[in-house]
């Protein structure tokens, strides 16, 4: 059996990040797996720009900023599979892996860091009233169809949700010619960032139904029609009824982390990120195992992917050299109209000089306050002229200021 | 005349107030120098960088992501769209090859977003 200091499971941003960090950080036995026919992970078929800002100080397209991270990844020799399908892993860190050239292989790791990313919800999420007619994908499918292969799935189209990959969607596919006779999204708010609605919505004139769902679906085998109500919740509102002849329906209705090999390995999940429990190194409830990236939680920006990835890579590394410490932690806790936090564990010992927690807030707020307790005291303000579940949230912690932090912080939106 | 705007130079997308008068626009809610910048061209003549996809033949896929090396003229979108659309390469190409240069004479080239 093979033997290696740190395995990463997925060659996208993440994996690239966590990899390429380890072996910064002195760690020379890293394999990076990919189940596709190259690295680079869903950043190829993101061809916008809007990617780098942090990282780079640049606007970078998704393929440009898989690139850099690639050529990086070659240059150092790290070693990574192409076309690998990680089957298994197991609590003692071995990992199962299948391919065309080796068949079913076993290795033994040291550490592992889990970078699978996310999954897309699909129609089956969701049961819309109706027949099941082809021409209804995620939007996501649908962009790699177009950026990839090179297929427009239709001509005049609908999305549902407003997730970012929605609105990106809605600009490629006028931009290639056909028709997007609007988007409709469930909540009162956009599920993406506001840059976009302006940018891919607002320019091209196409038309956001906020409290808006498909209702019902009609076509025998293609899709021909659909029927677009306004909710009150999630209930359709009978007499609100618009209907649209439509060739392609594409939904952008959330992002999923996809936990499926983690959660056979025993690894406990959060039940509000659907992502590992993890604590400040990115370290899982199983010993070794790392996760980072949209695995853990569904993120906004590459950039903090990349950045979250880093953090783990030098966590996993300092594993490999014994230098995690064990001990004591505190919890982290959303309180009112925060969703999650991440991480949900603190160890104060392994923290440089600061910690920072990353978190959603679970409705829009505007002109609000953010509080964060420290067993129950209150150790810092922040004022917030505008919040939303689409942005990603952050709290810088200096070690000073929790250093005596026994229990839990606590984080609540002040109205 | 006042106006709110979302800056959309990055996805922080700041939440901007513009008071502008015939000689000079204030801005505020930036976090930082461009969304001033991007406030005054936005009212006055606005731009956007193209990203898209060109036919590329013997290589793993069949298309390639291109960018625009700048921001053309909103108006001038669809325009652009036909003549990247006219275009078709062989394999291999470099990630920053010119592949168009001047689109339409906006200043503007056509380059590949990455190496194929």
């Amino acid at each position: 059996m093979n033997n290696y200091d740190i395995v990463v499971v997925g060659g996208g941003s993440a994996g690239l990040a966590a990899a390429i960090e380890a072996n910064k950080n002195g760690i020379e036995k890293v394999l990076l797996i990919e189940r596709d026919i190259e690295l680079g992970g869903i950043l190829l078929q993101c061809i916008h720009n809007g990617f780098g800002l942090k990282v780079f100080k640049e606007e970078l397209t998704g393929p440009e900023y898989a690139e850099r991270f690639v050529n990086e990844l070659k240059d150092m020799g790290i070693e990574f599979k192409l076309n690998t399908l990680v089957t298994k892993i197991n609590p003692d860190k071995t990992v199962e892996y299948a391919n065309a050239e080796e068949g079913f292989i076993q290795i033994q790791a040291k550490a592992i860091i889990l970078t699978m990313g996310c999954y897309e919800r699909s129609a089956g999420a969701i049961n819309i009233p109706g027949n099941r007619p082809s021409g209804i994908l995620t939007a996501g499918t649908a962009q790699k169809y177009l950026n990839i292969d090179g297929y427009l799935v239709g001509k005049r189209v609908f999305i549902l949700g407003s997730g970012d990959i929605g609105l990106i969607m809605a600009r490629r596919m006028t931009l290639e010619g056909a028709k997007v006779l609007g988007v409709a999204e469930l909540q009162p708010y956009s599920g993406g960032l506001t840059r976009n609605i302006v940018q891919c919505l607002e320019d091209y004139d196409i038309p956001l139904y906020l409290s808006h769902t498909v209702s019902k679906i009609v076509g025998d085998s293609k899709l021909e029609k659909i029927v677009v109500s306004k909710v009150d919740g999630f209930t359709p509102i009978p007499g609100t009824e618009m209907e649209f002849e439509v060739d392609a329906l594409l939904l952008s209705i959330g992002l999923i982390p996809e936990n499926g090999l983690s959660e056979a390995a025993g690894i406990l999940i959060d039940n509000r990120t659907k992502g590992a429990i993890v604590n400040e190194s990115y370290e899982t409830s199983v010993e070794g195992i790392f996760a980072c990236g949209n695995v853990l939680h569904v993120h906004d920006l590459v950039d903090f992917v990349t950045a979250e990835s880093r953090r783990a890579g030098v966590a996993a590394a300092k594993y490999i050299k014994n230098e995690l410490i064990k001990g004591k932690s505190f919890e982290t806790k959303p309180l009112k109209g925060i969703n999650y936090i991440v991480p949900n564990k603190v160890n104060i010992d392994n923290l440089d000089d600061k910690l920072e927690l990353f978190m959603r807030v679970d409705a829009v707020y505007k002109d609000v306050v953010i509080n964060v307790y420290g067993d129950g005291t209150l150790i810092k303000t922040m004022k917030k002229k505008h919040l939303a579940p689409a942005e990603m949230e952050s709290v810088k912690l200096k070690v000073s200021e929790i250093s005596n932090i026994k229990d839990c912080i606590e984080i609540e939106v002040l109205v | 005349m006042k106006k709110s705007m979302i800056c959309i130079v990055c996805p922080i997308g700041c939440h901007l107030e513009v008071e502008s008068s015939s000689d000079e626009f204030v801005v505020t809610g930036n976090q930082c120098k461009r969304g001033p910048v991007y406030a005054q061209k936005e009212l006055t003549s606005p731009t956007r960088p193209i990203t898209s996809t060109v036919k590329i033949e013997n290589a793993i896929y069949n298309r390639l992501p291109i960018k625009t090396s700048g921001e053309v003229p909103k108006a001038k979108i669809m325009d652009v769209m036909k003549e990247i659309n006219k275009l078709s390469f062989k394999a291999p190409i470099k990630c920053g090859d010119v592949l168009l240069k001047n689109v339409l004479n906006t200043g503007v080239d056509i380059i590949a977003s990455r190496s194929l």
